[in-house]
């Protein structure tokens, strides 16, 4: 931070200094344990899939592609505008980064959609933990479901939270608590969905293209 | 920062707030890191208190062989408890985030740590956490009962309410992390004009190693206890056997997060010891460098362990050996800093007060538990030793004896910067004395039933080891004596004692230089660094510093 950064802080928050450089450090941190997080999952993935190669194909089957790669390009494009909403504010363009930043949450929503469609034709087919059907079926298989359901089930949970966090950072936009000369909250908030984003484009082969 | 020229009122943090409430209030809601330092000193006293209560009774349950005071059932709560909240509410958060808030910042001369409302948060999510433990023993379905490792497939199994306390342990873990990440970015964007990294107060070292663990380990538990939760709600089948799955996995990912956590546990408690050796030997620490380094050793190579505590689950031979070998290794870098203490104090001017006395204590204690670490690291003596007596007075030699014992050394070392008020001397040197005398008392005799086959966590036992458990029940209740001895002469000090010396030990790191108590932001000016952080020629110049 600047010296004149630093006298600027200080006169205006007092006790609570500004520092955008930190502020980023503590998000790139944080991200790096929602990395770890998943990380866990990942491995127990690894593990099974090894174990049990031709059951964990034949379960991959099941999975609709069709609609995972929808769910990719709809995550993938709001990875891009939130990307465009930060250069907006940057440029002094208030107006369109926040419409970016709405496009951003309308295409988080579709996702979570696509999702609750997606997850209610499993539960039809009977294909959930514990059912019957499931319960039928080979090790292996069993598994598959139990690992689809948790990883996008913890992933669709990070993306509900990035709606709110993206809808409260919308907000301050709007009430110019952000501004073009402070919008570290909005970055580190783009980061964040980034991640969202970056963790689907690993689940979405694993469970749906490699079968 | 040129505010030195604005007139600050000599105001201590305890008359100034962060916010213009007074009271409770101002405490509840302060982002100043020394209030919230005290207010988790207060929360994780209060924990520690009720963990030596149970540990007590556990004791006096294991008196004589038979029932004594407590049916089986509330036995096997009661140990799973002393070890959830000694673990999780006591020894994890205990140096970190009291004596790391409240010094961190002061240290590296900083205002605060660089989040101060996050650090807040982090206090907030313990306390919720630790709400939710208390809240699981009360509910339908009794108390936990599968000890402090929640093992498969017991833990899936049993009707106690397992789920919402390892919840529980799910959101401390979530404090800790948010702890770790606020001292990491402190280090890096909060040190005073001078200090370079290797200026930094050991201390500080040792706390910056230990939030990068906080911040690498903790989400690996935090997925397993949601596993474990879904395993128990849904019955996915990662876990078990029948649909696939595998229990062991649960163990290695357990061990993961819990292994790096013991060096959570310790590495703090080793950066206070680096402070409290050079203060009182009047000479500068020798190898800085060397322990500096040796706390991101130890927090590296202990990531590669986990294993050891699995020798006996049907780990192949050559992963073993593997992990045995690095094992091993973590002794090295704890070597490192047990012999550059030692070389410290030679030929230093020693000036026995309360805290060095501690110190010596924890030297002792924590050489016997390093050492019989080495003992269950090696592969055939820990087939043998697995599983009994012998583990669980290895873990509290390191872990009480250790991290335990540093505990107190820091509160009697930095009492007067942070109440601004002395103890009795007197008394801090006898709780000293009796603790070690108690401590071996009570954990001694364990080293030698657990060799002599005692499993630990058994509610009873043969009739051969009625004389060593009573030794370590009179050893407990001794125990008990210099607890109550430490808390009454803390609270007596802070009650009606004296009035301290603004240096009463001639301390030299940065918070030493400020008033004690220190003011809101810490430093009237921030100050520049110009010295090594032991250059004991400062002493001179400090006007704060009144030789005896």
């Amino acid at each position: 931070m600047s010296q004149t950064d630093h006298a600027h802080a200080a006169e205006s928050h007092g006790h609570i200094h500004r520092d955008d450089i930190g502020s980023k450090m503590g998000m790139w941190l944080f991200l790096f344990t929602e990395l770890l997080l998943f990380g866990g999952m990942f491995l127990i993935y690894a593990v099974y899939r090894y174990q049990y190669p031709d059951q964990f194909h034949i379960a991959g089957m099941e999975l609709d592609t069709g609609i995972g790669t929808l769910n990719t390009i709809i995550l993938l494009t709001s990875s891009l505008t939130v990307a465009l909403s930060i250069a907006a504010l940057q440029r002094k363009n208030k107006f369109l980064s926040v419409v970016l930043l709405l496009i951003t949450i309308v295409l988080a929503f579709s996702f979570m959609i696509n999702k609750y469609f997606e997850w209610g034709v499993k539960f039809e087919h009977g294909l959930y933990p514990g059912s019957e059907t499931l319960l039928g079926k080979p090790n292996g298989e069993i598994l598959f479901f139990g690992l689809y359901f948790i990883m996008t089930g913890l992933h669709g949970l990070h993306v509900v939270i990035g709606i709110i966090f993206l809808s409260i950072i919308l907000a301050m936009i709007i009430k110019d608590k952000i501004t073009f000369d402070n919008y570290v909250k909005l970055e580190n908030s783009g980061l964040y969905w980034h991640l969202v984003d970056l963790i689907w484009i690993f689940l979405f082969p694993l469970f749906y293209l490699i079968q | 920062m040129a505010n030195g020229a604005a007139a600050v009122a000599e105001k201590t943090f305890y008359e100034e707030g962060t916010s213009s409430r007074k009271g409770i209030l101002g405490w509840l809601l302060s982002t100043d890191h020394k209030r919230i330092g005290l207010l988790y000193l207060g929360a994780v006293g209060s924990f520690f208190i009720v963990g030596v209560i149970l540990g007590i009774l556990m004791r006096l349950e294991l008196i004589a062989p038979g029932k004594t005071i407590m049916e089986p059932q509330t036995y096997n709560a009661v140990f799973t408890l002393h070890g959830v909240i000694m673990i999780f509410l006591f020894i994890i958060p205990g140096i970190p985030a009291v004596f790391g808030n409240f010094f961190l910042p002061l240290q590296l001369g900083a205002k605060d740590v660089a989040f101060p409302r996050l650090n807040l948060l982090s206090w907030y999510i313990y306390i919720i956490g630790a709400i939710l433990v208390l809240i699981s023993l009360v509910l339908p379905g009794g108390p936990l009962d599968t000890g402090w490792t929640f093992y498969i497939p017991y833990s899936v199994r049993t009707g106690a309410n397992v789920s919402l306390a390892i919840f529980a342990a799910f959101v401390l873990g979530f404090s800790s992390i948010l702890t770790g990440l606020n001292f990491i970015t402190t280090v890096h964007r909060m040190r005073a004009p001078g200090m370079g990294f290797f200026k930094m107060p050991l201390f500080v070292w040792a706390t910056y190693a230990t939030a990068w663990i906080q911040v690498i380990a903790t989400p690996i538990i935090g997925i397993t206890i949601l596993l474990v939760i879904l395993e128990r709600v849904f019955g996915v089948g990662i876990f078990d056997p029948a649909l696939g799955g595998d229990p062991i996995l649960y163990q290695h990912l357990f061990w993961i997060y819990s292994h790096p956590a013991v060096y959570i546990m310790i590495l703090p408690a080793m950066g206070v010891v680096s402070e409290i050796i050079p203060t009182f030997a009047r000479r500068t620490i020798f190898g800085y460098k060397a322990i500096a380094i040796s706390s991101l050793a130890i927090a590296f190579v202990g990531y590669l362990v986990w294993a050891h505590h699995m020798f006996v689950s049907g780990l192949s031979d050559t992963s073993a050996m593997i992990f045995s070998l690095l094992t091993f290794i973590v002794a090295l870098p704890s070597g490192v800093k047990i012999f550059n203490w030692v070389a410290t104090m030679y030929k230093g001017s020693i000036d026995p007060k309360p805290p060095f006395i501690w110190v010596m204590v924890f030297i002792f204690l924590f050489s016997i538990g390093g050492l019989t670490g080495l003992v269950l690291g090696s592969l055939a003596t820990d087939v043998h030793l697995h599983d009994t007596y012998f583990v669980v007075a290895h873990f509290h030699y390191v872990m009480f004896g250790g991290t335990g014992t540093i505990f107190f050394a820091a509160l009697f070392y930095w009492y007067p910067k942070m109440f601004g008020k002395m103890y009795s001397i007197k008394w801090a040197n006898i709780a000293a004395a009796l603790f070690f005398v108690a401590f071996n008392a009570l954990y001694f005799p364990k080293f030698i039933m657990g060799y002599m086959g005692m499993p630990r966590r058994y509610y009873d036992y043969l009739p051969e080891f009625a004389d060593l458990q009573l030794i370590s029940t009179i050893g407990s209740w001794l125990m008990g004596i210099t607890m109550i001895i430490i808390f009454w002469n803390l609270i007596h000090a802070l009650l009606k004692g004296p009035k301290s010396k603004e240096n009463p030990w001639g301390g030299v790191t940065l918070e030493w230089h400020t008033s004690s108590p220190p003011p809101l932001e810490n430093f009237h000016v921030i100050p520049t660094v110009t010295h090594e952080p032991y250059d004991f020629s400062q002493l001179k110049e400090m006007k704060n510093y009144e030789s005896d």
